[in-house]
């Protein structure tokens, strides 16, 4: 017979039972969504980030972009209008961690990419209000001026890797070779670049000549987002669920 | 799709009954234990605690 | 006994300086030295002390010689964080206003500071409340003294460096982004340590207990302590890109990680600024009012149901995104089932004062701690509506869900833990009772104006931004530019500002207050009366 004052008078018994009661939730909700295969869809052109992007993927986290910024458009009539094809499980896939955000104090940035040319986000990184006057948003005048750090870059891709990124050999190899070949368009490495990252943007993003800057980085990281997927081929009633 | 669908369905019948059913006599349980008349005198003692010493 | 802490003390302090001296940046080299210190001065504190680890040992005749010295210092560092919390978060409401005040440098721009606001609340206040707390009520409701000579105090102390690295971390750009979940891998072991030294000083003190029942409040305290455990370690898995880097990168990508993320994150709320605090409410409204739970069968069906249900509500942070619409039904429905619990509480809670209503009149810490449960009955109210997917459409992503969290946490966390710190601070330092009560009723109305200011700014400026967004004029196009809504958030964001301005000068007031009352210091001021006013006269017949 079960005996509820056992509990109060057991504090170990009391610790399991409360272990048991709350983990019912978790197992129940977050489980499936690892082996259910139908939680993310089938997409074409979803690529891991090139080296470039993700050293401007770690300053949007740095800086704390998510804070304001929401990365996930929802199926809804005026934010598609506003912001392009709603967010789809498969285009955060090689996000670790995840950037959907919880606040809009600005405009989802989830396709943002290639949607306003370079030298307008440098502008508007550096002072938002020079371009829209209502703006509440810092300026990031020091992105421009600070050097990238990427000496490590190597670490940085195998760690992903580690957590089931499909980065290979080839691309950990070449890792900071394809870093400084992003920002450098007429460079040799440029078509090895986008063998390894189809579809990866070489440009210089800031237009300043001499070393990368955290500004190339986080560019090249906002004019990928919400490109990779090719929607002309994604076909949504076969991704129901 | 097709083999994942269903056993998808299958958990979420069986979380839908069974698991409504469990969760449904668990309740209760906690209810009947909690109400039952013969433990008013220990709950009354448990709700004094606080103030037997400082 | 004290000197088998040497060990440990001396292990963290050369893993302090070890991790210094190879650190990949500088953030790890300030840490690691900050670690070392921690170990090294922790050795010579504990000889300072000479093994004594409770303030001085007074014995007691007949009585427990408790464990006071930790829970002083926990008022200290509650009354601190909660100013250093609050004011972060008014220079943060003030940014959005005055965007001018973010000062385009790295170190005072608003997404790092905005952790820095959430973390100082949470888990400096409210978790130094929590400890606080839960030492004070384990032995009282125990009648034993706190388990482990050091180990409360390595506790304490251990948990102060937890929050120095996450704090000085976010302002220098260290964080791993996951909301309330920002400190990056070191830190989080770090807490993962310090944690279950807490677990173990908290059941080790239950099993002194003369009493068999063990008491409500800890059956909170518990269920507080062993989940945010479990939720803290999943949340945080990661793999660091090397040992000697602040940086790390989660195991879990895209929607696993967003759901784990939520399952964390609005459990956060739910038991370490819900349960832990309930665990408050079930001490001290008793204690204040002088009378028993309204019904300690109901704290029984009420423990059980909230952290049952709690645990599921994740998933409707994460309504219309791509997270499986099942996922999102099965997160609705729990949250608004989560209602039944949570009222229940808020009952039990306020019920406890029925028969002493009269008291609200005479005695301001009881009006702190009742006016909590009321504004926990109201954000327990809204917080299942705003889980209805239909509701969330517009809610989500806007200020609405800004000032509901405000109004649990400065309604609810913030003047249940004021009563707490009230009522701790004449019996902790042993004075003979409050410095001013007066001034408990200043700081009860700053705040309560406060909040009022600022809930009421954010359901404006929510609702308006939501429909903006969704509007469209008659030749079906979008009526406003982004940029618009913006813009017509300013007078919300000003008046908000001067909400949050009043919840801070109440916690100044309150912060002098308990130093008046630890300096023994009693103001003269005029008494509150105790008994109904007589009339002067006899009525006449």
């Amino acid at each position: 017979m079960f005996d509820h004052s056992k509990l109060e008078k057991n504090s170990i018994l009391m610790l399991i039972g409360i272990l048991i009661v709350v983990s019912i939730g978790g197992l129940v909700e977050i489980a499936p969504l690892f082996y259910l295969e139908s939680t993310i869809e089938k997409v074409k052109g979803m690529r891991p980030y090139t080296p470039l992007e993700l050293a401007g993927r770690n300053i949007y986290i740095r800086e704390g972009c998510y804070n304001c910024h929401s990365q996930m458009v929802r199926p809804f009539r005026d934010e598609v209008e506003r912001y392009g094809h709603y967010s789809l499980a498969a285009e955060s896939m090689y996000d670790h961690p995840f950037q959907w955000g919880s606040k809009r104090t600005g405009p989802d940035l989830a396709r943002v990419g290639a949607k306003y040319s370079d030298e307008w986000h440098m502008t508007h990184l550096i002072d938002p209000r020079a371009l829209v006057p209502e703006s509440v948003m810092p300026g990031y005048p020091f992105l421009a001026t600070t050097a990238l750090k990427y000496k490590d870059i190597e670490d940085h891709l195998t760690a992903n890797k580690m957590v089931g990124v499909p980065y290979d050999e080839a691309m950990i190899a070449a890792a900071r070779a394809d870093l400084e070949a992003q920002v450098d368009p007429d460079s040799d490495g440029v078509e090895a670049l986008q063998q390894r990252y189809p579809g990866a943007q070489a440009r210089n993003f800031d237009a300043q000549p001499g070393v990368p800057t955290e500004m190339d980085a986080l560019i090249a990281y906002l004019q990928v987002l919400g490109t990779m997927v090719d929607f002309k081929a994604y076909k949504a009633e076969d991704n129901y669920r | 799709m097709q083999t994942t669908g269903t056993a998808f369905e299958q958990v979420a019948m069986f979380a839908q009954t069974w698991g409504l059913v469990y969760l449904a006599v668990l309740f209760a349980g906690v209810l009947i234990y909690a109400l039952r008349p013969g433990a008013k005198k220990k709950f009354q003692d448990a709700a004094q605690i606080p103030f037997k010493e400082d | 006994m004290s000197f088998l802490i040497f060990l440990p003390l001396g292990l963290i302090g050369l893993l302090g300086l070890s991790l210094a001296a190879g650190a990949d940046d500088a953030v790890m080299y300030g840490h690691g030295l900050l670690m070392a210190a921690f170990g090294f001065l922790g050795i010579f504190w504990v000889i300072a002390r000479d093994g004594d680890m409770g303030g001085p040992a007074k014995a007691v005749p007949g009585g427990v010689n408790y464990n006071d010295g930790v829970i002083r210092a926990g008022v200290v560092a509650s009354t601190f964080w909660g100013v250093v919390g609050f004011s972060v978060g008014l220079v943060i409401a003030l940014q959005l206003a005055f965007p001018v005040l973010n000062f385009d440098l790295p170190w005072t721009n608003f997404g790092r500071l905005r952790p820095l606001h959430t973390s100082a609340v949470i888990f400096a206040f409210g978790g130094n409340v929590l400890m606080m707390t839960s030492f004070h009520v384990v032995q009282r409701t125990c009648q034993a003294r706190l388990a482990g000579g050091w180990a409360p105090w390595f506790v304490f102390w251990g948990y102060q460096l937890f929050l120095l690295m996450a704090a000085s971390g976010y302002v220098l750009g260290v964080t791993q982004s996951k909301e309330y979940a920002e400190p990056e891998w070191y830190v989080d072991l770090w807490l993962t340590i310090v944690w279950v030294v807490y677990l173990l000083v908290f059941m080790g003190t239950l099993w002194r207990r003369k009493e068999p029942h063990i008491y409500v409040a800890n059956w909170f305290y518990l269920a507080f302590i062993v989940t945010i455990a479990m939720l803290h370690i999943i949340n945080n898995l990661a793999v660091p890109i090397s040992l000697t880097s602040t940086k790390s990168y989660v195991l879990f990508a895209g929607v696993q990680d967003a759901l784990t993320q939520w399952w964390y994150g609005h459990n956060a709320v739910g038991f370490f600024l819900t349960a832990g605090f309930l665990g408050i409410m079930y001490y001290y409204v008793p204690k204040q009012a002088e009378r028993p739970v309204y019904s300690y069968r109901l704290s029984i069906v009420h423990f059980w149901s909230l952290i049952f249900l709690y645990i599921w509500a994740g998933p409707h942070h994460l309504h219309y995104t791509a997270l499986p619409d099942w996922a999102q039904t099965l997160g609705m429905t729990f949250s608004i089932m989560l209602w039944m619990p949570s009222w229940g509480g808020m009952i039990n809670g306020l019920m406890t004062l029925s028969g002493a209503w009269d008291k609200l009149r005479t005695d301001p810490v009881l009006r702190l701690l009742a006016i909590s449960i009321a504004f926990y009955g109201m954000s327990t109210f809204e917080g299942p509506l705003m889980s209805i997917k239909a509701v969330n459409g517009l809610s989500h992503f806007t200020d609405w869900t800004i000032g509901h969290v405000h109004s649990g946490a400065l309604g609810w966390v913030g003047m249940v833990s004021f009563g707490a710190i009230y009522f701790l601070a004449p019996r902790m330092f042993a004075a003979e009772k409050l410095y001013s009560l007066r001034l408990v009723s200043a700081h009860f109305w700053l705040a309560t104006v406060g909040i009022v200011l600022y809930a009421s700014a954010m359901w404006v400026s929510g609702i308006m931004q939501g429909l903006m967004w969704r509007a469209y004029d008659s030749l079906g196009f979008l009526e406003y530019s982004f940029a618009e809504t913006v813009e017509a958030m300013h007078p919300f964001y000003v008046i908000r500002a001067l909400g949050g301005l009043l919840y801070v000068v109440g916690g100044l007031v309150m912060a002098w207050n308990v130093y008046q009352t630890a300096q023994g210091r009693i103001r003269d001021e005029r008494p509150y009366e105790t008994t109904p006013a007589a009339p002067a006269t006899a009525p006449a017949e």
